[in-house]
């Protein structure tokens, strides 16, 4: 069991993208990311908020070596570590039941005492033995989100976990998310397009340009989370947006 | 009960009867005669043995074809060059008639018991590689993305990812081959073996007994009517269940 005491304790991650182009369907290039760099310290929650169709997902599906088509280095060998994937559609198998679902997310064999409390963790307890077609689009996050824990990663990346969630069930899956990574002190990449959100959750926000994807501003939020109530996190936003918000 | 599907078969028993009366020809018995046929080739024991060696026959080739099929078809849905490279032979297999499989599959390789069920295999596998080969073309690459992400074994894969989204192909694949394949034995008995419904079928037909012929077919259709309505739709049933799940 080596393997648990490097749970949670990621080293620095150093993410250094040249350049990612993608082949159009008109036999042109694209260029999706460029001069992409940054750090992720272990152990922090870090969002990377841009305009739709800045690559944003791709940067997430090469830090996971999903696609490993493109100029530069993802610090360290990334398949060394454990990596959690809450896709932004929950990506849920429709044959097995919830609990079967959170199980398949585990490298090796799970208890099912530890499917119970990733479920309960999650507020879907109440759920195990369902399929996911009886479930609601938040139910089904919560489920990806328990599968990916039960990976056990030492990196969870989140791709727009929140979008197209009504905003109290998105409120109770951001803290979902929060008692989460406050138990595990585990590092968190989140690809957002909401700033709001991203100042309630997260340790750094990258702002990314848009086509080809370059970090344009790095923004530290110090501000105690118990403090980011809706006046402090919509004063940091006028903050970080400067005078155009 | 289907009350529809009684009434179907009792207007078909009836206008058998009458065409039988009408005709009054021993080249065609009413159902009661054949019923009394069927009766005493169960009681000399002669029909449970011929049948239950063609049900063996079927069964064989069934597993052979299959395994092999959806493995193919799953290859070529999946690899390019592998499907490149197959496609030909698929198409070649396609169209050779059963009956030119079976006389070279005895001249080959002899009247044995494996060349017979390996003829009926061989016709059936195309058939089930095409099917399968659809059905491996349109699995959800979001899915198998997720299964990389988790890092399934190839087992893990094939079991949670592959195989539930093959089901319907395989399905139809199964189900089309079993009636395929039980045709294709009764030839192979009648060209090559010496037991087997097919075997006593050709012999019937040498005697022009045709109560027998007809007690022999309906015997057997039955016998794949039930495998039918006790296995197949069962199972089907079972693994599609998740489909009927709905918020």
């Amino acid at each position: 069991m080596n393997d648990m005491q490097h749970v949670g304790a990621l080293p620095m991650l150093e993410i250094a993208i040249n350049a990612k182009v993608y082949k159009g369907a008109d036999g042109g290039s694209v260029c999706a990311l460029q001069d992409l760099s940054f750090d992720l310290n272990g152990g922090t929650f870090t969002t990377v908020i841009g305009p739709s169709g800045c690559g944003k997902t791709t940067l997430l599906r090469i830090i996971a070596g999903l696609d490993p088509i493109y100029e530069g280095r993802v610090g360290g060998a990334i398949a060394r570590y454990r990596v959690g994937f809450v896709f932004q559609e929950p990506r849920l198998l429709p044959w097995r039941t919830v609990g079967e679902n959170i199980a398949l997310g585990s490298f090796e064999n799970i208890e099912s005492s530890e499917i119970k409390r990733l479920a309960a963790l999650a507020g879907i307890e109440s759920l195990v033995a369902r399929f996911p077609g009886e479930l609601s689009l938040g139910q089904a996050r919560r489920v990806s989100l328990a599968r990916a824990m039960a990976a056990r990663p030492q990196l969870l990346l989140l791709d727009e976990p929140f979008v197209s969630l009504d905003e109290a069930t998105a409120q109770r899956l951001r803290q979902v998310l929060l008692d989460i990574w406050g138990e595990q002190k585990l590092t968190v990449l989140m690809v957002s397009h909401d700033v709001r959100e991203a100042i309630q959750l997260s340790d750094r926000l990258l702002m990314i340009s848009e086509q080809p994807g370059r970090v344009v501003a790095e923004h530290v939020i110090e501000l105690p989370r118990e403090e980011r109530n809706a006046d402090g996190i919509e004063k940091l936003r006028r903050e970080i947006l400067g005078g155009d918000a | 009960m289907p009350i529809y599907q009684i009434i179907s078969i009792v207007v078909f028993i009836a206008i058998w009867a009458l065409a039988a009366q009408l005709a009054s020809s021993t080249l065609l018995p009413g159902p009661i005669e054949v019923l009394s046929v069927l009766g005493a080739a169960v009681r000399s024991g002669a029909l449970i043995e011929h049948l239950s060696v063609t049900l063996l026959r079927v069964i064989a080739a069934f597993i052979l074809a299959m395994s092999i099929g959806v493995g193919l078809g799953l290859l070529m849905g999946r690899s390019d060059v592998a499907n490149r490279l197959g496609d030909p032979w698929l198409v070649i297999f396609l169209n050779i008639p059963a009956l030119v499989v079976i006389i070279l599959s005895y001249v080959w390789f002899g009247l044995t018991e494996a060349a017979a069920i390996g003829a009926v295999a061989v016709n059936k596998i195309p058939n089930v590689a095409v099917t399968i080969r659809e059905g491996a073309r349109a699995l959800d690459a979001q899915l198998d993305e997720m299964a990389d992400v988790y890092r399934f074994t190839f087992r893990a894969r094939l079991y949670h990812v592959t195989l539930p989204q093959l089901q319907p192909y395989i399905a139809a694949a199964a189900r089309s081959g079993l009636s395929l394949i039980w045709k294709i034995v009764l030839v192979v008995e009648m060209l090559g073996r010496s037991n087997g419904i097919g075997f006593q079928l050709n012999l019937f037909f040498q005697l022009f007994d045709v109560s027998s012929i007809l007690a022999y077919s309906f015997s057997f259709t039955a016998i794949m009517l039930l495998i039918e309505l006790l296995i197949v739709q069962p199972y089907e049933r079972y693994a599609t269940r998740w489909r009927f799940a709905h918020a």
